[in-house]
């Protein structure tokens, strides 16, 4: 009886660990007989081309979300952990998981109407990078509030005794301790941002063109687009495009993963025991 | 007071995220005011999308201009949505329940991590990219095996799966996409409530005589009751959201209820990407501020979503499940 209740549970795994060999297998198969060295060095042209314009456009993109969300994520965090035991505190944590649970479509629907129209920043850089950044916020702030809250309270304490202040023990004390957490995390906010769709199409457009500097008024390209777009296009060399969009996208998300999921294992093994 | 610029720094950055979620519910709500007036409850009882006639001067009703016909009802995505989002947890939950059993019992220390990272890659996939999946391999499978051998076993005694069977875009391949979305938040979870139950719990259960997986059940199973149910919720929030996977694998209905599980559907995250451009072609403004009408109720759907799985699961949040 016991046997085949442990069959049913193995099954289980597999049931679900087929697909995703099945998807990774498909992905890399078809994306990378689509794989040339043009895909590289041009820019999308109508079906076909190459991504350079995309692949730079996720670049930029994921790039400016980060450089948004990481600060204010990582003060947020320190301050959920160094000053959050209150009311305030226990609030915005909740709220933080609010956020991770908002449809990225409505994020980007909001932005469409406050940045795109509201401000008439039209399709633009700007628009798509601030919509991302919303979107990975609470993942950096609460990394980084988990990283400082392992950091052991004797170390402050000892550096509160050296009559160092409160700026320089949670700078100099603190933050290198935490810093391999705060970097997960700021990893599996880029890897979240490299797979986005959906707060983008209304936010960041597509450009067939090289990104040409402008944060605000101009389009930009991005892969996950391709993959989306091109799929639905009666043309080989259109989907030849969309798998080889998708081969680069899950690649940059796997290896993202794969970083933050050794730097995790490496700094908090008695979590990853578990 | 000692003014102390440090914390002020640190509270400003803190304050961004409550900000930013009151910004989004006050800019939605003010976008899509003139829409929530037009279109009363009929927007949620309504049938029929209809942006009217575009090319005819718009007319005033209820006090708004609008095209003539316009109609805006989204009772079709709300039973897409729906639909899909009950089968796919319908699936998933048994699914995980076994996947966390036979992670967190049925393993032994060396092959853990491995097979743990197999589920929590699935994770990380991209939604666009099980949408490509979900497009070039699950729906030509359904239209030609999963679809057929489904109609001539239940299909027999089930109305719902019998019927025509279509191209293999609809309520099933999305069902089935979102499944697999799911299993990851809902098996990860109750892994780490079962990793954690303490081991005298155990040990007694099997001073009792129970078996392995008497244990498992009976004694196990049961003291992370909380964390399955807040689990399940979070993933039905998942479900009810996800916009491009279903978007690329569902058909895409309108106006139009699934009459069976291989039928088209259309959910309101992904009806609102793929509309916003015809929606754009109303010179009144009153189709996209529908829209966000819609992504309004999406919102205050995560929003109780979130409380609810707060709520049911009592403690405060859960760090390991990050």
């Amino acid at each position: 009886m016991s046997g085949i209740n442990w069959l049913l549970s193995g099954l289980a795994f597999v049931v679900v660990a087929v697909p995703l060999l099945d998807i990774l297998y498909t992905i890399l198969d078809k994306g990378f007989s689509a794989l040339s060295f043009k895909l590289f060095t041009q820019v999308t042209n109508g079906i076909s081309g190459g991504l350079l314009n995309a692949i730079t456009g996720t670049l930029v993109l994921v790039a400016g979300a980060l450089l948004i969300a990481v600060p204010v994520g990582v003060l947020a965090g320190i301050h959920l952990s160094e000053f959050g035991r209150g009311r305030f505190g226990r609030l915005v944590r909740f709220l933080d998981d609010v956020l991770t649970g908002v449809p990225s479509i409505v994020l980007g629907y909001f932005s469409y109407v406050t940045l795109v129209i509201g401000l008439g920043w039209q399709f633009s850089v700007l628009a798509g990078s601030l919509t991302l950044a919303i979107m990975v916020v609470p993942y950096i702030a609460r990394f980084t509030e988990i990283a400082f809250s392992q950091v052991p309270n004797n170390l402050r304490e000892a550096g509160y005794a050296l009559g160092l202040r409160e700026f320089t023990v949670i700078t100099r004390i603190a933050l290198p301790l935490a810093l391999p957490g705060i970097l997960t995390g700021a990893l599996l906010a880029m890897a979240i941002s490299l797979g986005e769709t959906a707060p983008l199409i209304y936010t960041a457009g597509w450009s067939n063109f090289l990104w040409n500097g402008r944060l605000i008024h101009e389009p930009i390209g991005y892969l996950t687009y391709v993959i989306w777009s091109f799929i639905n296009q009666p043309y080989r060399s259109a989907h030849a495009l969309a798998f080889a969009a998708a081969f680069l996208v899950i690649l940059l998300v796997l290896l993202t993963n794969v970083a933050a999921t050794v730097l995790l294992r490496r700094t908090h093994p008695v979590r990853a025991g578990r | 007071m000692r003014l102390r610029p440090f914390r002020m720094v640190l509270l400003l950055a803190t304050s961004l995220i409550p900000l930013a979620l009151a910004a989004i519910f006050v800019f939605l709500v003010r976008y899509s005011w003139p829409a929530i007036h037009f279109n009363g409850v009929d927007f949620l009882g309504g049938h029929t999308w209809s942006l009217g006639n575009l090319y005819a001067n718009p007319v005033e009703r209820h006090g708004q201009q609008v095209p003539i016909g316009a109609d805006y009802g989204i009772l079709v995505f709300i039973v897409g949505t729906l639909s899909t989002s009950a089968i796919a947890l319908a699936l998933a939950i048994p699914v995980s329940l076994g996947v966390a059993i036979f992670l967190a019992e049925g393993l032994n220390a060396r092959l853990r991590p491995v097979l743990s990272f197999i589920v929590e890659l699935l994770a990380a996939v991209p939604s666009v990219v099980y949408g490509l999946w979900g497009y070039s391999v699950l729906t030509p499978l359904i239209a030609h095996d999963i679809g057929p051998a489904l109609r001539d076993s239940l299909g027999r005694f089930i109305p719902f799966f019998g019927g025509p069977i279509g191209s293999g875009y609809g309520l099933l391949a999305a069902s089935l996409v979102l499944a697999l979305m799911v299993v990851p938040i809902i098996a990860a979870t109750v892994r780490d409530g079962l990793a954690r139950v303490p081991a005298e719990t155990k040990e007694a259960a099997y001073a009792l005589g129970a078996t392995h997986f008497e244990v498992v059940r009976r004694a196990m199973l049961p003291m992370v009751r909380s964390n399955i149910i807040g689990a399940c919720i979070l993933g039905l929030g998942r479900a009810l959201g996800e916009t491009m996977a279903v978007l690329m694998v569902s058909g895409g209905a309108l106006n139009y209820f699934p009459d069976n599980v291989y039928s088209p559907v259309t959910t309101m995250a992904s009806f609102i990407v793929s509309q916003l451009d015809s929606a754009l072609q109303d010179p009144t403004g009153m189709a996209v501020r529908s829209l966000a009408e819609i992504a309004l109720i999406l919102f205050i759907i995560a929003v109780i979503t979130n409380m609810l799985a707060r709520f049911l699961t009592g403690s405060s949040r859960n760090v390991s499940s990050v």
